[in-house]
């Protein structure tokens, strides 16, 4: 399976699959017994300052006295951070990427304040403040209600225009307005290139049926 | 109050009152933000094994305390780390044979010397210079690695995983993060003692986690409510003829109790 800049590939597939197992190795937190993955042509473990990852429970630590800017900023990874605090540019970078979120005027709420739609914007700021070439999601909207999910996955297409993103999900509804790719993983992996099919098949605003989108990704063979 | 003050026992007391507030206030916000306040507590208790060193082998009681607090806090991380499941079980465990050395290395010393009880619930007004001096390196020290290594702390307490992703040693900054808490209950050993430390480092930061949105605001504002607990204590404590340590502890829960009705009501 390749994946190129600015693809918006989905993960899909049964528990105990394997989506979880790959984040992990694109991350480069568990290595790969066979075959290789390179990220950019590098091992995943060099490449993670390429890879902005949001995790799929972004309800850790909900009492946590902090504030949304400053989990912004946990995802600043200069190699020569200031000896005390944070610097100008540091904060200056942190504000932008939190606009690019619609989150500015929610930078300096505790975390805990926020509501779940909210936390996970803040989470795709920390994300983006590394500038990544990827960005790489776990679950985005598992703990978010329908009117949250639909401004998240609008956001994703946004990004999508400078970035390459990876979803997973178990969402399959939401995957055709937005993929470009899909992989299925039950301990197999078959891909899926949407672009051709997409065309038989208009989409509007109203969520798919499951059984169709079944069917017609059965219906190509690869 | 103020003729008091004229006595140098009492301006050593305030002094180390003062001290212990801001340090219990800045790492007890450490502790309650990372959730191992029952860490802390049993690395307090433990911590009696090092006054029973010092008392048996006769080197000083900061010391011996001091090397044998930070052996055990870094004995907690590593069994916390590696038992996960049974954190609960190893806590308790240090907690009581830290204690039970103490108590028998004590026993085994001959003749009886110190106080005993002063080192559980706290004697401030035994303070003198030197106390001072060991108690305000310790702070310096806290301070300085706090405050050098404020972000990757502050990572690691919020989110370790993100954090260990992103290249940040998280084992070692947990073992830090207990190691800092040994030292700060050495610190508050002459003021409230070991028991009842564990009180200062929670009610003030309950109080000022309601105050404060960012970890560092929270660590200033429960400095400043613990030491005007500390010096309304110490002050009860000299007027009434009361044990300070406990005296400033009730302070503080009475105070938590209004602070709570108050909130209520708003």
């Amino acid at each position: 399976m390749q994946v190129f800049d600015k693809d918006f590939l989905v993960l899909i597939g049964p528990n105990g699959g394997g989506k979880s197992t790959l984040i992990k190795l694109i991350l480069g937190i568990n290595k790969a017994k066979k075959g290789s993955i390179k990220i950019l042509n590098q091992s995943p473990k060099k490449s993670f300052s390429q890879i902005g990852y949001v995790p799929q429970n972004t309800n850790v630590n909900i009492n946590f006295p902090i504030k949304a800017i400053e989990v912004v900023m946990m995802g600043h990874n200069s190699n020569r951070p200031p000896l005390f605090g944070y610097n100008k540019e540091e904060i200056e970078h942190a504000m932008s990427v939190l606009k690019q979120v619609g989150m500015e005027e929610f930078a300096h709420k505790k975390i805990g304040s926020l509501s779940g739609g909210q936390r996970q914007r803040v989470m795709i700021a920390r994300a983006l403040c590394a500038n990544p070439k990827i960005l790489l999601f776990d679950e985005p909207t598992s703990s978010i209600d329908t009117d949250g999910q639909k401004q998240v996955y609008e956001l994703l297409r946004e990004l999508n225009k400078t970035v390459t993103v990876i979803v997973v999900s178990h969402d399959l509804s939401v995957i055709l307005e937005y993929a470009t790719k899909v992989a299925h993983i039950n301990k197999k992996l078959a891909f899926h290139d949407l672009g051709s099919v997409r065309k038989e098949f208009a989409t509007n605003d109203t969520h798919i049926c499951e059984v169709e989108l079944l069917q017609m990704l059965g219906r190509c063979k690869c | 109050m103020l003729e008091a003050l004229s006595y140098e026992f009492m301006q050593n007391a305030l002094i180390a009152g003062i001290l212990v507030s801001l340090v219990s206030g800045i790492m007890g916000s450490l502790i309650v933000a990372n959730r191992i306040v029952f860490l802390a507590g049993g690395i307090a208790h433990a911590a009696y094994g090092g006054i029973g060193i010092a008392i048996f082998t006769g080197i000083p009681i900061f010391l011996g305390t001091s090397v044998f607090a930070v052996i055990a806090a870094i004995i907690m991380a590593f069994v916390t780390m590696k038992q996960k499941e049974n954190i609960d079980t190893f806590i308790g465990l240090i907690w009581a044979v830290g204690m039970a050395i103490g108590i028998i290395l004590v026993d085994l010393t001959p003749g009886y010397n110190v106080d005993l009880m002063s080192y559980l619930f706290g004697s401030i007004l035994a303070v003198n210079r030197e106390d001072l001096y060991f108690m305000g390196a310790l702070f310096g020290i806290i301070l300085f690695v706090i405050s050098f290594w404020y972000r990757n702390i502050l990572a690691v307490s919020y989110d370790s995983e993100y954090a260990s992703l992103s290249g940040i040693n998280v084992r070692f900054f947990y073992t830090l993060i207990l190691i800092l808490s040994a030292l700060t209950v050495v610190i508050a050993i002459k003021v409230v003692g070991l028991i009842l430390v564990i009180a200062l480092l929670t009610i003030p930061i309950y109080i000022a986690q309601k105050l404060s949105s960012s970890l560092y605001s929270m660590m200033m504002i429960s400095g400043v409510i613990a030491s005007l607990f500390t010096v309304i204590g110490l002050w009860l404590s000299y007027s009434f003829n009361l044990t300070s340590g406990a005296t400033i502890i009730l302070v503080s829960a009475v105070s938590l109790i209004l602070f709570m009705l108050l909130s209520k009501l708003k």
